[in-house]
């Protein structure tokens, strides 16, 4: 087999000499096609070009490439007691577009995985309404129904970076969201079936796991946005999502979305839920502590490079991110390459919808410089993404959730990239 | 490793069962029970779609299990802090650790006073939880872990009271908690908890025109993720076939 690296010619030698290239980690590996010896790949015929590949009977329900099955979510053992009461990460950085796969949507259970029958789920609505009622998930699907993506994220999105950068991978840092469409029902329909009272101010959102995962929700948000989802991404809930059912509440700490929702309860007063009073409560630097801090701020990190994917090539390159706020549209992006020295507004691509993932890109030239890498969201209501210092600054390091902080990636001349913090 | 609530989940069915067939606990501080449903025919005005059909009264108190901080939702029942100590050692020792201490990673439930201004504030019960309703709807639904809803109203008493004792918020073993004494308890962290205020605390967020160029004169890298190793080796990630 010809080495490519052999044959590259002079010139290209020179240019990487002059760029003083230390490591071997970027090397001029990356792809067969350099010119000077015929790829083979092209000069001979592969067995994929002449044997029958497999037939429509072979993938009922169609997976992804073997070539990809190092894309997947990813757990931090360390980081809880238990797989069943716990959470894992999206892999971000090998993911493009808005949309996040079904199967790569990140999760946290607190009692594992309920296994449900949707012939066996019910929903209930009872407390401060005119008519108590079960509906079953047929009744469910008989109500007009709407489309919407939007993101969700867990409240302790890059949670462990509050003291300092902790994880090497956006996937660690970032990956505690995801963005698909749901399909279902305004929660407003099922409210008003069952006739809301007068005195009614809060919800309590019910999961039918092995948690009993229960919210309170203001009643104005549960009149808004608030969708009963039974699908996502066109097909039924994933397990692990909340099947048959769950709440969708659009722009609000993840929390919130209580899966396998089988109770909505109505009241006058919020229920003081331990997960609304011991967890997702903010801890500030004085001590005290802010409770329903339900919106996600606006928010964005470049997923590719980062640590899970260095760079590989000088020359031209595609730096690619994310950017989502739970208060509406992201209007701009800006991106540093320099630590914050300058910075340009990135190109964003793809839908810019209310509450959603919103895609960004930045295409530019390696000539094999050091890099420290930056985004800054800014939303539709003006609010511009602060820095992890910023944040400290009125919030202490103890707060554990809603982290929204600046990320910064270091990316080494060999194109090796990890997690820093710069002042 | 083992996991004992783990072992009971068998038992733990039976127990379920149990609850669901008998018979069904009164619930004095609800709010009042729904009125008869009307007939059919006679569908009220708000029903848009007339889909679903009435909750029993039966149904709602099957599932009715929340509690909140006004004593809404308790159901009768007592027990001490000595009976509670009884069911704590059995049923949740083994991960909270016999005084509330935790093992390894399980949650601490009692000590951390004063912690939470600290660099490692410890969050328990008697240290941050504001209300004790918390504390009871909570090991009502989803304890013990792997055997949820398999207490009575009488042991998660005796359990709730035996918390209070170990966060020193109840001195007395003989201290018997009830729903008609259960409101009267305070946790004393109750009032440092505000409702999100970040629209106006961090107003500063908003409505700033970012600079774009010159910024800044230098940047140094102050902190680095790599010092900490703590990542997940990707080599180590669990495979997929």
């Amino acid at each position: 087999m010809t080495s490519p690296r052999n044959r590259e010619s002079l010139s290209r030698r020179r240019f990487l000499g002059a760029a003083g290239m230390a490591g071997a980690g970027l090397a001029a590996s990356a792809s067969g096609a350099r010119a000077g010896a015929p790829d083979p790949l092209i000069t001979e015929v592969q067995d994929w070009n002449r044997y029958l590949g497999e037939g429509v009977d072979k993938r009922p329900y169609g997976m992804p490439s073997r070539h990809e099955k190092h894309v997947m979510r990813r757990d931090v053992s360390w980081l809880t007691a238990s797989p069943e009461s716990s959470v894992n990460f999206t892999p971000l950085h090998e993911l493009d577009g808005i949309i996040t796969p079904s199967g790569l949507c990140f999760e946290r259970h607190h009692g594992g995985i309920a296994d449900i029958e949707p012939a066996n789920h019910r929903l209930m609505i009872h407390g401060l309404v005119e008519k108590p009622l079960v509906f079953t998930m047929e009744d469910i699907r008989r109500m007009p129904r709407q489309n919407r993506v939007y993101f969700l994220e867990c409240a302790a999105n890059s949670g462990m970076e509050w003291r300092g950068a902790q994880l090497n991978g956006c996937q660690f840092t970032h990956g505690m969201v995801h963005n698909v469409m749901y399909t279902g029902v305004p929660l407003k329909a099922l409210l008003e079936e069952a006739g809301v009272k007068p005195t009614a101010k809060w919800l309590m959102l019910e999961g039918a796991d092995s948690s009993g995962m229960n919210r309170s929700l203001p009643l104005e948000k549960a009149l808004g946005d608030v969708l009963i989802a039974f699908a996502m991404n066109g097909e039924a809930l994933r397990p692990e999502q909340g099947y048959p059912l769950r709440a969708v509440i659009p722009g609000w700490e993840g929390n919130l979305w209580v899966k396998w929702l089988r109770r909505i309860e109505v009241g006058d007063k919020p229920w003081m839920a331990r997960e609304e009073t011991s967890k997702y409560t903010d801890l500030l630097a004085d001590g005290r502590s802010r409770r329903f801090t339900f919106i996600m701020d606006a928010k964005s990190v470049v997923t590719n490079p980062s640590p899970q994917a260095p760079l590989k090539h000088k020359g031209r390159n595609v730096l690619s991110g994310l950017a989502w706020s739970g208060r509406g549209t992201i209007k701009r992006v800006d991106v540093t390459l320099d630590g914050g020295k300058n910075w340009q507004s990135a190109r964003i691509d793809g839908p810019v919808l209310d509450k959603s993932l919103t895609r960004f890109y930045v295409d530019f030239d390696w000539a094999g410089q050091e890099l420290l890498i930056q985004s800054r969201a800014m939303d539709s209501t003006g609010y511009v993404q602060p820095t992890k210092d910023e944040l400290r600054k009125v919030r202490g390091v103890n707060s554990i959730y809603h982290n929204n902080g600046i990320q910064t990636w270091l990316v080494r001349a060999n194109g090796e990239t990890e997690n820093v913090e710069i002042a | 490793m083992s996991r004992s609530p783990k072992l009971a989940l068998l038992a733990g069915f039976a127990a379920l069962a149990v609850v669901a067939a008998g018979p069904l606990i009164a619930q004095p501080q609800k709010q009042a029970q729904p009125k008869p449903v009307p007939h059919a025919a006679s569908q009220p005005a708000h029903a848009k779609l007339n889909l679903g059909r009435p909750a029993l009264p039966e149904e709602i108190k099957a599932w009715d299990i929340d509690v909140r901080p006004d004593g809404m939702g308790l159901p009768p029942g007592k027990g001490t802090v000595k009976q509670g100590d009884e069911i704590f050692q059995t049923q949740c020792a083994s991960c909270h650790g016999e005084f509330g201490q935790g093992n390894g990673r399980w949650p601490v439930l009692a000590g951390g006073q004063g912690s939470l201004t600290s660099d490692r504030p410890e969050k328990t019960i008697g240290s941050f939880w504001p209300d004790l309703s918390t504390v009871y709807d909570y090991i009502r639904r989803a304890m013990p872990y792997g055997n949820a809803q398999s207490l009575s109203p009488d042991e998660i008493y005796g359990l709730t009271a035996y918390l209070l004792y170990l966060n020193d918020i109840v001195k007395d073993e003989e201290f018997e908690l009830s729903d008609k004494n259960f409101t009267s308890v305070k946790l004393p962290n109750a009032s440092t908890f505000y409702d999100d205020d970040r629209e106006t605390t961090e107003k500063a967020f908003w409505g700033k025109e970012p600079c774009m160029k010159d910024c800044k004169a230098e940047v140094k890298i102050t902190g680095r993720a790599a010092v900490l190793d703590v990542t997940p080796d990707s080599k180590t990630a669990p495979k997929v076939d």
